[in-house]
C-alpha cells in the first residue's frame, strides 16, 4: 500500500463530493415528498389508490436499485412517447436519471418510516384531539406530527445512510461522483486498493456526519418535549 | 414480446433463466458464508477489549461503506495482490481469478457485518440467568453455546436474517458490473442485443420481486413456526 499515493488522491476523490450530495440530498426530497404521499394514500385505504401504492412500495423495495436505475437510464428511451416528451431532455441526463431512481426507490422505504411512526403514537391521542375538536389538519400538525417524527427519526437516519451508499450506483451511468472518480483513479495509477480506501474513507466520514447530525436532532426534539412538560399547565 | 422472452435460439429466455440461476447461487453462498462468519465474529467480540475494538470497526467499515465500492475493491484489488505475490514467486503468467468467486467474496464479507450485528443484538436478549444455570449445571461453553444459546439466538434473529437475505438478493446485482453472467447482465446484453432495454430489465426487476416476494414469506412462515408459542391459559 502506497500511503503518499492514497493522500494524493484524497483531494480528487473530495472534487466529487458535490456531485455525490447533490444526488443524495435531491433524492432524499422527492423521496421525502413522494413519500409522505405513499404513506397518506396507503393509511387512507382508498379503493385502487392504496392498492396501487401497496405495489410501488413492495416492487422498489423488491427489486435492485440498479435494475431500477438502469431501466430509466437505459430503458426509457425505448419509447418514442418518451423521447418526444418535453421531459426527454431531462431524461436523457444521467445525474436527472440517478435521482429520479434513487429518489423514487427511497419513496417506498420513507413510506414505510413514516407509517411506522404514525402508527406508534397512541390512538387514544387521535381520539381525545378529535373528542377536543381538533380538525384533521390540527390533529396532523399537533398530535401525530411532532411525535411521529421522533418515532421515525432513528430509521429515516439509517434510510440517509442507506441512500449515500446508493448513491455510488450514479458512477454506473458514468457520473463522476465519489465512486466514479475512484473508479477513474484505480484504472488509471494501477491502485485498486489506494483508490478505493481512500473512498471509502471519505464515504464513512460522511457517515458519521449523518449519523451524528441525526442524533443531535433526536435529542434536541426529546429535550424540547421535557422542556415543554416542565412548564406548568396554564 | 413473448417471441423475445422465448427459450432456445431465438429469445432470451433460457439466458435469463441460467442468469437467475447464477444470482440464486451468489445470494445463497453469500447469506450462508456470512451467517456462519457473522456467528463467528460474534463470539470473537467476546474475547476483551481488542476484539470488541476490532469487531466494532469491521461492522463499521462494511455497512457504511457502499456496497459496489467493496465489490470493486475486492475485485480489482485482489487480482493485483495475488499477481504481484505471484510474480515474486517466480510465477509471471496472468492469473484470472473468478468473477463469481470475488462476487460471493465481496457481498459474504458484507453479510458478516449484518450478521454479526443482528446476532450480537439477538444474543443480548437471552437472559443471563439461564447461562448462568448451564454453568451451574457444569455445562462447558461448547455445549452451552449449542444448547442454550444458539437455539435462541437463531429464532430472535430470524427476521434479521430474512432482512440480510433479501439485501443480499439484491445486492448481487452489483456482481453484474464484474461481468459475471447473473441475472442483471444477461438482462444487459439483452437490452443491448435487442435495443428492448426497458424490457428487459422490467422483466429482469419482475424476477427479482418474484424471488423476494416468495423468499419474504418464506421468512414470514419461518418465524410463525418458530415463534414461542405464549402459554394457553
Amino acid at each position: 500500500m502506497n500511503w503518499d499515493l492514497l493522500l494524493s488522491f484524497v483531494p480528487q476523490l473530495v472534487a466529487g463530493l458535490p456531485v455525490t450530495l447533490s444526488i443524495l440530498v435531491c433524492s432524499l426530497a422527492i423521496g421525502l415528498v413522494l413519500g409522505a404521499l405513499l404513506c397518506w394514500a396507503r393509511m387512507r385505504r382508498a379503493p385502487v389508490i392504496a392498492q396501487a401504492a401497496d405495489f410501488y412500495v413492495l416492487f422498489f423495495r423488491g427489486t435492485p436499485l440498479l435494475v431500477q436505475l438502469f431501466a430509466i437510464y437505459y430503458g426509457l428511451g425505448q419509447f418514442e412517447v418518451v423521447r418526444d416528451s418535453f421531459a426527454w431532455p431531462l431524461l436523457r441526463e444521467a445525474w436527472f436519471c440517478a435521482v429520479l431512481a434513487l429518489g423514487l426507490n427511497s419513496a417506498a422505504f420513507t413510506s414505510e418510516i413514516m407509517r411506522g411512526g404514525i402508527i406508534g403514537v397512541e390512538r387514544g391521542q387521535i381520539e381525545a384531539a378529535e373528542a377536543y375538536g381538533f380538525s384533521r389538519l390540527q390533529i396532523a400538525r399537533l398530535v401525530l406530527g411532532p411525535q411521529a417524527v421522533r418515532f421515525a427519526l432513528p430509521s429515516y437516519s439509517n434510510e440517509t445512510i442507506l441512500m449515500l451508499k446508493g448513491t455510488a450506483l450514479a458512477s454506473t451511468i458514468s457520473i463522476m461522483d465519489l465512486t466514479g472518480i475512484a473508479r477513474k483513479l484505480s484504472a488509471l495509477h494501477f491502485a485498486p486498493f489506494e483508490s478505493f480506501i481512500a473512498a471509502g474513507g471519505i464515504y464513512l466520514v460522511l457517515a458519521m456526519v449523518l449519523t451524528l447530525s441525526y442524533s443531535a436532532i433526536e435529542k434536541r426534539l426529546a429535550w424540547e418535549r421535557e422542556r415543554k412538560t416542565n412548564v406548568s399547565p396554564v | 414480446m413473448l417471441e423475445l422472452l422465448s427459450f432456445g435460439k431465438s429469445g432470451w429466455g433460457d439466458e435469463l433463466l441460467s442468469g437467475l440461476a447464477t444470482t440464486m447461487a451468489l445470494a445463497v453462498l453469500a447469506f450462508g458464508v456470512g451467517l456462519v462468519c457473522g456467528l463467528l465474529l460474534m463470539l470473537f467480540r467476546r474475547r476483551g477489549t481488542m476484539a470488541r475494538y476490532v469487531t466494532v470497526s469491521y461492522v463499521t467499515v462494511f455497512r457504511g461503506v457502499p456496497e459496489l465500492l467493496v465489490l470493486y475493491l475486492f475485485f480489482f484489488g485482489t487480482g493485483t495482490v495475488i499477481q504481484s505475490v505471484a510474480s515474486s514467486l517466480g510465477y509471471t503468467p496472468r492469473i484470472n481469478l473468478s468473477g463469481f468467486a470475488l462476487g460471493v467474496f465481496a457481498l459474504a464479507v458484507i453479510a458478516t457485518a449484518y450478521a454479526a450485528e443482528a446476532f450480537r443484538g439477538a444474543a443480548s436478549s437471552i437472559p443471563k440467568g439461564q447461562l448462568e444455570a448451564a454453568d451451574a449445571y457444569g455445562f462447558g461453553p461448547v455445549k452451552r453455546f449449542t444448547l442454550i444459546e444458539l437455539p435462541q439466538l437463531l429464532r430472535v434473529a430470524l427476521p434479521a436474517m430474512g432482512n440480510i437475505w433479501l439485501v443480499m438478493l439484491k445486492d448481487t446485482a452489483l456482481v453484474s458490473m464484474t461481468a459475471v453472467a447473473e441475472l442483471m447482465r444477461q438482462a444487459s446484453v439483452a437490452a443491448g442485443a435487442t435495443h428492448r432495454p426497458f424490457t428487459f430489465y422490467a422483466v429482469a426487476a419482475l424476477i427479482y420481486l418474484c424471488v423476494s416476494f416468495l423468499s419474504e414469506r418464506l421468512f414470514k412462515r419461518a418465524e410463525a413456526r418458530f415463534a414461542l408459542k405464549e402459554a394457553s391459559a
